[in-house]
């Protein structure tokens, strides 16, 4: 199995925010939503340093 | 004013009786602390997002570890026998890459120990659900 970088970040984001979601939040409409927010904060942070990292090695 | 002498209690008597069970099976086995607890749903999605993670690492080729060579490889250690039973079978049946050689394989190494750290706060939480510390 050889993913590309944003395919593991994409797949480690939506284990983790699953797991995150389940055992932080006591209703089931509140663990979809922390999730949610988990996913979006793991992936969306990874793009934005990503492209720090990009802009700091020009 | 006097004050009451206190009372001798027995050890052991009257202080609360904690249920480790939901603990250590899921810890051993992902998801079984809930399945215990009969949450069904949570425990199908956890041991699926575990067992998943844990199988994505192997399938990178990332790295069981076996022994202990330096300081931080305790930490690795420590989240790799967070998988419980799934370590064990990647002991026994040498899962896993010797050597981290491509990039992938360090992204596989890591989705290893983090699948174990997520087992243990999986876990902690079907403790937390059976000693009523979180509603059921």
């Amino acid at each position: 199995m050889h993913p590309s970088h944003f395919t593991a970040v994409l797949l480690f984001a939506l284990f983790a925010s699953t797991v995150f979601g389940i055992t932080q939040r006591e209703t089931p409409q509140k663990m979809l939503r922390y999730g949610i927010f988990c996913f979006v904060a793991f992936t969306g942070s990874a793009i934005v340093l990503s492209w720090l990292m990009y802009l700091i090695a020009r | 004013m006097a004050t009451e002498p206190n009372k001798n209690v027995p050890a052991g008597k009257g202080a609360p009786q904690i249920d480790f069970v939901p603990f250590i099976a899921g810890w051993l086995v992902p998801g079984a602390g809930h399945f215990l607890l009969r949450k069904w749903g949570r425990g199908a999605l956890i041991a699926a997002s575990i067992v998943g993670m844990f199988g994505c690492g192997l399938a990178m080729q990332g790295k069981v570890y076996t022994g202990v060579q330096d300081v931080l490889d305790i930490l690795n250690m420590a989240g790799d026998m967070g998988n419980g039973i799934l370590y064990l079978a990647a002991r026994l049946f040498g899962w896993g890459g010797d050597q981290v050689q491509v990039t992938i394989a360090d992204y596989g190494t890591r989705f290893i120990g983090v699948a174990g750290l997520l087992n243990i706060i999986a876990a902690v939480d079907a403790h937390r659900l059976r000693n009523g510390r979180k509603p059921l």
